[in-house]
């Protein structure tokens, strides 16, 4: 992890450590979320199967549970006893009570709102276009590598950073699945939401505020940028 | 695809297309058997008469519900063995009605995409990005995007990036609809360029008769999914019982013609076998001793019954009147057979009743030089 020189601004050990490990969970949550978004988006955008639906229905489901529900789950599938935990646990993979376990909680959450939005853009390709790519010779996976995945770029970028925001912000599954130990698992969210659990901790959490909008606002003004070159890219006003 | 087998090797004297399909999609029923040798093939039909779709057939992206089809001797469909070619290994260049560019791309890269696919296919007279740059005109916009070209500039740059990915026949699909006139009167050169230069055989879809006059070397009439007729486009034209399809507002004879030397007062004579035309301008690429194929509307022909005097007309052709048939409108087209060729006139029904026409009599056209249009 990069080091912010957060220490020399006067931010205490265990504040710098929450600041890294959110930013740590939020990338690696939305990197990891990446390839199964895309394929859920691609799958429910073009694909016509048996139980569509349903699929929808379950993916968008951390949207609308309560997240200690959603924590909850992940705690009783991923957690060291847990359906899924167990076996990985014995391959040297823990989750739970691990910053690993805080990046998919982080996931899960924000992978709704990824698959929405890739899934918008995915809509709006023109599959006219992939057809005349088609003609010229390419095959399907050289048409999806070269037209599709290009021009869902936006949508990729916008999912991605809804996702990263999403990501940042999480508190209510992470808590309930990793807990909040200072230096291990204790991200912005939680950390915040300590100081506001000590008497004497407003300035602390303030400072940490402050952060957390910061952090969010830059997320924001990037994909903004990103999205602009993009569709410039794709509009041909060069 | 792994599993498939290879296509078999090419016969020498195939034709370039050989088709015989049948595919019914609810109301829509298609049976149609199609040939088509070198050169440019017009599918002329109406709306719904399923030209578009035939070659959506030939490119792949309609399947038939039976038959065959071939291309230059290599099937790409055969129904009753179960062989069917996806699109992308047909090596058909498919040009389409609204030119379909990747707009993420320049043109340059729209231009090479269907390169690297087809590598294996390249042979030494395949043509370069250059050469189709310079034939298209297309050379000084290689590094824009295809969303600040204008339709024209956009037709072309599809064409050049379908004869790019070394295709054993093009497609076109209305490429010219979507066009204003004086884009069309853009791009006509570039495609009878095409046609007589690369030697690539052509499919083209239309219902334009402008566009079958100056393009095409065969004509397969469609109507209701069946093939009507095959041929030469003014033996088709001069045809009473392809009027239903050939006529109507647009009614009109197509006459070959070959292209004389501009005489002393400026006019250019064109020899048709109905007799010589004369013509104040023609499209500068149409040089002397080349061939060209005018297009008479009926509605811009006059009938006399006797040798006209004294007219500024320029153009008599005498003739003997072959067929009158009534148009629903009143009006009467009337079939002159001038030695040979036929020429297509439409009159009120007073004047046929004061001309006495009918089968037998002979006649006058008289054609004004204006209302002579190779180039559109």
């Amino acid at each position: 992890m990069i080091d912010l020189g957060l220490a020399t601004l006067g931010f205490g050990p265990d504040e710098v450590a929450a600041i890294h490990l959110s930013l740590k969970v939020a990338i690696w949550a939305t990197l990891a979320a990446l390839p199964p978004g895309i394929a859920v988006a691609l799958a429910l955008a073009r694909g016509r199967f048996w139980g569509r639906d349903l699929l929808n229905g379950v993916i968008h489901l951390p949207l609308i549970l309560p997240p200690v529900v959603t924590g909850y789950g992940l705690l009783l599938l991923m957690g060291r006893q847990g359906l899924i935990g167990k076996p990985l646990s014995s391959l040297g993979i823990v989750f739970a009570f691990n910053w690993t376990g805080a990046a998919l909680a982080a996931g899960v959450m924000g992978f709704p709102l990824m698959v929405r939005a890739i899934r918008l853009s995915i809509e709006a390709v023109d599959a006219k276009l992939e057809q005349a790519a088609g003609t010229l010779g390419a095959p399907p996976v050289w048409v999806f590598a070269t037209v599709t995945l290009p021009l869902m770029l936006p949508g990729v970028l916008a999912g991605s950073v809804l996702a990263f925001a999403k990501a940042l912000g999480e508190f209510g599954a992470t808590i309930t699945f990793v807990s909040n130990i200072p230096g291990r698992t204790q991200t912005l969210s939680g950390a915040i939401y300590a100081y506001t659990q000590s008497p004497g901790g407003d300035a602390g959490a303030l400072r940490l505020v402050a952060v957390s909008v910061a952090l969010s606002l830059a997320a924001l003004l990037l994909s903004e940028t990103l999205a602009r070159s993009v569709s410039r890219r794709i509009g041909g006003l060069s | 695809m792994a599993g498939s087998p290879p296509p078999p090797p090419p016969s020498l004297d195939a034709p370039s297309l050989d088709m015989d399909v049948a595919l019914r999609q609810g109301a829509f029923d298609l049976e149609a058997a199609v040939t088509a040798g070198p050169g440019l093939t017009v599918l002329f039909g109406q709306s719904g008469s399923g030209k578009s779709t035939l070659i959506d057939l030939v490119a792949g992206l309609r399947r038939p519900d039976r038959g065959r089809i071939a291309v230059g001797g290599v099937p790409l469909v055969d129904t009753a063995s179960g062989l069917w070619l996806p699109p992308h290994r047909r090596r058909v260049g498919y040009v389409f009605q609204e030119a379909r560019l990747l707009p993420h791309l320049t043109v340059r890269q729209n231009l090479l995409y269907g390169r690297w696919f087809a590598r294996r296919h390249l042979t030494v007279e395949a043509p370069t990005l250059d050469s189709v740059a310079d034939l298209l005109g297309i050379a000084p916009l290689l590094a824009r995007r295809p969303a600040g070209l204008s339709g024209g500039e956009k037709a072309r740059v599809a064409l050049g990036r379908a004869l790019l990915a070394a295709p054993r026949i093009l497609l076109m699909d209305e490429p010219l609809a979507a066009l204003d006139e004086s884009r069309k009167a853009e791009i006509l050169p570039y495609l009878e360029r095409l046609r007589d230069q690369v030697g690539l055989p052509i499919l083209y879809v239309t219902h334009a008769v402008a566009e079958v006059a100056r393009l095409a070397t065969t004509v397969v009439m469609l109507d209701q999914g069946r093939v009507r007729a095959v041929g030469a486009p003014s033996s088709l034209w001069s045809r009473p019982d392809l009027m239903d399809l050939t006529g109507g507002a647009e009614a009109g004879s197509l006459l070959d013609a070959v292209v004389g030397e501009r005489t002393g007062d400026g006019l250019i004579p064109l020899d048709t076998p109905a007799g010589r035309i004369l013509v104040p301008h023609l499209p500068t690429e149409l040089a002397p001793g080349s061939r060209t194929r005018l297009r008479i509307p009926a509605r811009d022909v006059l009938l006399s019954d006797r040798a006209p005097q004294g007219l500024s007309a320029l153009n008599i052709l005498p003739g003997v009147v072959s067929d009158v048939r009534l148009e629903e409108d009143g009006s009467r087209v009337v079939r002159l057979d001038c030695v040979g060729a036929t020429v297509l006139a439409r009159v009120t029904g007073t004047s046929a009743a004061a001309l006495a026409i009918a089968p037998g009599r002979p006649l006058w056209a008289i054609v004004k030089a204006v209302a002579l249009d190779p180039a559109t």
